[in-house]
């Protein structure tokens, strides 16, 4: 299973990931590496084996905020790179809107 | 009593004292930086953040009275803390500061042991070496031309050269058991649902584990104990209370252990089979019977593995976008929220973790989810039911944790699948979500080797039975003892 260099790329893009070009080139080539490596799975005959399942069926109901533990907004942006008044700043979303 | 002689001591020793005022959990916390770290941290690198000011406040607010009184702790950079920076190896985090303690931290804290710093570790806990740190490796305290292992190489490091009795990692693939084995210390990968992980940053949350660093077996059992068991914010966990391991020295007369001697019937480094045959034999005096068969080989837990973990991970690592916390890329010619993402990612990730956000990307996208995310998932199925199967035949799995010892650093960093195939012993029970435990099995060349034990789930008291038996076996005497004996000090090359 080779990946070209324009599927690394879109990839990165799916990732949403700026790489340079010169990595795309070697990830091209280590990913092939990998899922070649991933085909040996095939040995294993895999055809009527379910899925693993990660919730156990007697996985308890919970209360979303256990004993009322939240953040507050305050401590919520206080990491921020950007905020102001309690709200995160990023770069325009939508421009040249019309009124 | 001497720094010099209370950094030694076990873990419970040092709370026995500070319990019974005959030292201070101040004098407690800082023997390992009066005494090894001094002469060896600086070479090893093997802690992160750590400062005087807090560890002093940490040692002051400790409770005198709790089973890890005055006990200092390192904890991998993943583990969330107030007190220190929380990196996770990475430079995307910045200079984010945790709101709140993990879960586990919490209990350690409240059982008086002291947090002393954060380790090193890879970046996202994505290695086997440590070298993929955004901070600069770790180096092997018994050859400093070595990796440590990884992705927990820090606590490991520090353990092994005296810098704190007990250390917290996280197992998502091995990243636990195989730098302890590569560090000549005690490992362990609980099981999947013990240890909460409220706190602990997400690589593959199918997969993660919190787990332990000790040198001793009681010791280890005495970490389990306070950071095992339910916790309401994580809701992974294992419904019920976590198994009693307070028989840890009790023996392992009549018990069980398979020996999957096909697994190292070809690629297994000489010493490291050695171990496992003085390990086998050393079960067998204290009367455990070997119960042979063949065992799946591990290439098809490997290959399983990174692409589940990839593509858990490539949807946990979607959070680090610059927006909310962590380092945003500089302003400057940043025109709309995609490139500020696109940028962000791409400077702040290191390049095994953009690697393997790609490979799960893949897995994930459109077209190759078939082929490879579900098959994988029908692999992860078949491999858990093989290890049942071998557990109807036996109580415990020996086999190897590593198929080398330490390599050299930059061995395989332009390998990523020879470094991915370090972990093809360890990967199997992560996939399958059950405890297992490296325990050393002295120096073969120089160099650390260890064996792994691995056990159904909630076998944890089983585990540390058997590791006691090898730690107070003949060959090897108490563990620590040939520790103390064995370890060649970096410095005294």
């Amino acid at each position: 299973m080779a990946i070209e260099r324009a599927e690394a790329a879109r990839i990165a893009q799916l990732a949403r990931l700026a790489i340079s070009d010169e990595e795309l080139d070697r990830l091209a080539i280590q990913l092939s590496n990998v899922l070649a490596f991933a085909a040996t799975l095939d040995q294993l005959e895999l055809g009527d084996e379910p899925l693993t399942a990660f919730a156990p069926p007697e996985a308890a109901l919970r209360r979303d905020e256990p004993d009322g533990r939240t953040l507050d907004a305050e401590a919520a942006v206080a990491n921020a790179p950007e905020s102001e008044a309690g709200f995160f700043l990023v770069p325009p979303v939508v421009e040249d809107l019309e009124p | 009593m001497s720094a010099s002689e209370v950094w030694s001591l076990p873990a419970r020793a040092v709370a026995e004292r500070v319990r019974t005022g005959q030292l201070s959990t101040a004098a407690a916390a800082e023997a390992g930086f009066d005494g090894p770290a001094a002469r060896w941290e600086r070479d090893v690198h093997a802690v992160l953040s750590t400062d005087r000011a807090a560890r002093d406040r940490a040692a002051r607010e400790a409770p005198r009275s709790g089973r890890l009184a005055g006990v200092p702790v390192l904890l991998k950079d993943n583990l969330c803390t107030t007190d220190h920076p929380t990196t996770c190896g990475s430079r995307i985090l910045g200079a984010w500061r945790s709101p709140y303690d993990a879960t586990v931290v919490r209990r350690l804290r409240e059982a008086g042991a002291v947090i002393v710093g954060k380790g090193n570790m890879d970046e996202f806990a994505m290695g086997s070496s440590t070298e993929f740190s955004a901070f600069g490796p770790t180096r092997n305290p018994y050859d400093l031309a070595r990796v440590p292992g990884g992705s927990s190489g820090g606590p490991a490091a520090a353990v092994a050269y005296g810098l704190v009795p007990l250390a917290l990692g996280s197992d998502t693939g091995g990243s636990v058991r195989q730098p302890a084995a590569f560090c000549g210390v005690l490992g362990l990968k609980p099981t999947y649902g013990r240890l909460s992980r409220y706190g602990l940053v997400a690589f593959g949350s199918s997969l993660d584990q919190v787990g332990l660093f000790a040198r001793h077996v009681g010791d280890l059992a005495e970490g389990y104990a306070v950071t095992a068991g339910p916790d309401p914010f994580d809701a992974s966990m294992r419904e019920g209370p976590a198994p009693d391991v307070s028989g840890w020295a009790g023996g392992v007369k009549g018990l069980r252990f398979g020996w999957p001697a096909n697994l190292w019937r070809e690629g297994v480094d000489e010493g490291i089979v050695a171990a496992l045959e003085r390990a086998a034999g050393a079960l067998e005096r204290a009367g455990a019977v070997r119960v042979p068969f063949e065992f799946l080989p591990g290439t098809f837990a490997v290959a399983t593995y990174y692409l589940l973990a990839t593509a858990e991970a490539s949807s946990n690592l979607a959070r680090f976008d610059g927006v909310r916390y962590g380092q945003r890329a500089p302003a400057g010619d940043i025109g709309d929220l995609g490139e500020l993402y696109d940028r962000t990612r791409g400077e702040g990730f290191g390049p095994e973790v953009r690697r393997r956000i790609l490979l799960g990307t893949y897995a994930l996208s459109a077209g190759y989810h078939d082929e490879f995310y579900l098959k994988a998932q029908r692999a992860r199925t078949r491999i858990a039911r093989e290890y049942a199967a071998a557990f109807a035949r036996c109580d415990l799995l020996l086999m190897p944790t590593t198929p080398t010892p330490p390599f050299k650093l930059g061995e395989k960093t332009g390998d990523p699948l020879a470094m991915y195939l370090s972990d093809i012993f360890t990967i199997g029970a992560n996939l399958a979500g059950i405890p297992g435990l490296s325990v050393p099995m002295g120096l073969a060349g120089g160099l650390p080797v260890a064996v792994q034990l691995l056990g159904p789930a909630d076998a944890e008291p089983l585990l540390l039975r058997a590791a006691r038996a090898l730690e107070v076996d003949g060959r090897t005497g108490d563990l620590a003892k040939a520790y103390e004996r064995e370890f060649t000090w970096p410095g005294s090359r």
